[in-house]
């Protein structure tokens, strides 16, 4: 593990936020926690996992690795079964204001406008209707659909409902956003952007984030580190650090050092596949 | 619903509606059926114009009958949706009288509701409801209960109370199934109704209706007039049905599945 002072630099350089964090705390810390779904498969065995402000940890693995178990624990949606997670400090329930999640499908309700939708979570906590109104608008124009605010769900493609779902999570400014492969479902290309799209937001808007994805490529596009996980119990089989040079933009994709890391996280997941 | 209508629409009923015409007709001269067991289409509208007073203001009582029963269903079939939708507990301390009381005949209840609300109006609005409330309830809770589970969750997440998972999320998702309720309860109204005029609907000032019609003009052996009441009474269905599907098109065009967009 890095030391904090060196991962701060590091997240400097990788994700250009600003340099007023304090290192000291991890916003999710994991202690040995374990998961088990009634008298089922245990899915999740003794995860130590320190988090730190800044971090863009992706969790890859075969199915049942449980790597979707661990959103669901840091958002308290699903309860642990032994050990800790702490949260801000925290429970995860009580630390839900500080968190948004973004689902496989954008779960936008159907029945709602685009900016009716992206004004949810702060029409839950009964902020006026003036100002959802206008962050709402500002958040749609962030994902490039200040033109479409006015859309149904039915009248989105699959992208744009992705975006709308994104600019709803950041809409009370989380500290922490867990990502439960949300671009599974998309087309490779849409998929790219969206990918870039992600990172510039996180200028905008700094989060930590938690994020679940099948694809190699997408790890490493936007992570600082990668967990690749094995299943049977579920449980990390490796850390890989994503430390590349330079912007992360579309041109990353075509560097060497970025392929070199593909390549090597691949491999891992070859590796965590034949020993089950 | 899903497509455009087009001329085939019309152009098949058109022809199998004017084949029925023609059988009609063709049975009648074949079997030398007299007037007083199956009058001519043209002998059933001339009874329809002579009594068209009487069956305008029939088809009005009837209709008010029907409406007052229908909005009565509507409102308290949602209402005990809500609470069958709320609480497990209650879910399952209520559902199963509720349909003890579907499986009861109407028919068989018709005295003991007229001895309580009385006859005319308050007993042929008492009737429809009875007839037409269920599968507003039925449909009305299935639909808030089979929310999405990953809007319930992102509501928790959310930190919504009860209240809002309520009337932002299980309300608005119902909202289709609550129209289906209230379409099936659209074709059940107007034949609540007649059947309570047909029983009750000229007692206590009761202003008769299509169902007390049916009653006088079989006791009076007018048969034409007899058709010519269904004919009205199938008008009427038809009015209620189209309301409601109008509602239904107003309420979830814009945003619910069912709706095939043209302009994507």
């Amino acid at each position: 593990m890095r030391t904090g002072a060196k991962r701060l630099a590091f997240c400097r350089a990788q994700c250009s936020l600003p340099g007023t964090m304090v290192a000291a705390q991890p916003i999710v810390k994991f202690s040995r926690a374990t998961k088990r779904y009634g008298a089922g498969p245990v899915v999740l065995q003794d995860l130590n996992l320190d988090v730190a402000p800044g971090d863009f940890i992706t969790l890859i693995g075969p199915s049942g690795c449980g790597k979707s178990t661990v959103l669901k624990l840091v958002s308290g949606l699903s309860p642990l079964t032994a050990g800790e997670v702490v949260v801000a400090g925290t429970t995860p329930r009580a630390a839900r204001d500080r968190q948004a999640f973004i689902f496989q499908d954008a779960t936008l309700l159907p029945w709602l406008t685009a900016r009716r939708n992206v004004e949810l979570p702060m029409r839950l906590r009964g902020r006026p209707e003036a100002e959802r109104t206008k962050k709402a608008e500002e958040l749609l124009e962030w994902v490039r659909l200040g033109h479409a605010k006015d859309y149904y769900p039915l009248q989105l493609s699959g992208g744009m409902k992705m975006r709308v779902s994104i600019a709803r999570a950041l809409s009370l400014a989380p500290q922490l956003l867990l990502l439960d492969e949300p671009f599974g479902a998309l087309d490779e290309m849409t998929r790219h952007h969206l990918n870039e799209e992600l990172l510039a937001l996180r200028e905008r808007a700094p989060f930590t984030a938690l994020f679940v994805t099948h694809s190699v490529e997408e790890a490493v596009f936007l992570s600082n580190r990668i967990l690749v996980m094995a299943a049977n119990p579920g449980r990390v089989h490796a850390e890989v650090a994503v430390d590349l040079p330079g912007r992360r933009d579309r041109t990353l994709r075509e560097q060497p050092a970025f392929q070199r890391k593909v390549v090597e996280v691949t491999r891992l997941l070859h590796a965590v596949e034949d020993a089950t | 619903m899903r497509k455009p209508a087009s001329w085939s629409t019309w152009l098949y009923p058109a022809f199998s509606g004017l084949l029925f015409l023609g059988l009609w007709l063709g049975v009648k001269a074949v079997g030398g059926i007299g007037d007083w067991l199956l009058p001519t289409p043209g002998a059933v509208l001339e009874a329809a114009w002579r009594e068209r007073a009487v069956l305008l203001a029939g088809a009005w009582s009837t209709a008010l009958g029907a409406l007052g029963g229908f909005v009565l269903a509507a409102s308290v079939g949602f209402g005990l949706a809500l609470l069958l939708g709320v609480s497990r507990r209650l879910h399952a301390s209520l559902y199963p009288w509720l349909l003890v009381l579907q499986m009861t005949p109407v028919i068989v209840l018709t005295p003991i509701i007229v001895l309580w609300a009385g006859a005319g109006m308050p007993g042929i609005v008492t009737i429809t409801f009875l007839i037409s409330f269920f599968p507003i309830v039925a449909n009305t809770t299935q639909g808030l209960l089979s929310a999405d589970r990953n809007h319930v969750a992102l509501f928790r997440m959310g930190n919504a109370t009860r209240w809002q998972e309520m009337w932002l999320l299980r309300v608005p998702s119902a909202l289709p199934q609550f129209l289906t309720g209230l379409r099936i309860a659209a074709t059940l109204a107007p034949v609540g109704s007649i059947f309570g005029e047909f029983m009750v609907g000229n007692q206590a000032g009761g202003s008769g209706g299509l169902g007390f019609l049916v009653y006088s003009y079989n006791a009076q052996i007018k048969i034409p007039a007899l058709f010519a009441t269904a004919l009205a009474s199938c008008l009427l269905g038809f009015v209620f049905v189209a309301a409601v599907t109008w509602l239904n098109w107003a309420a979830l065009h814009k945003w619910h599945d069912s709706f095939e967009r043209t302009d994507r």
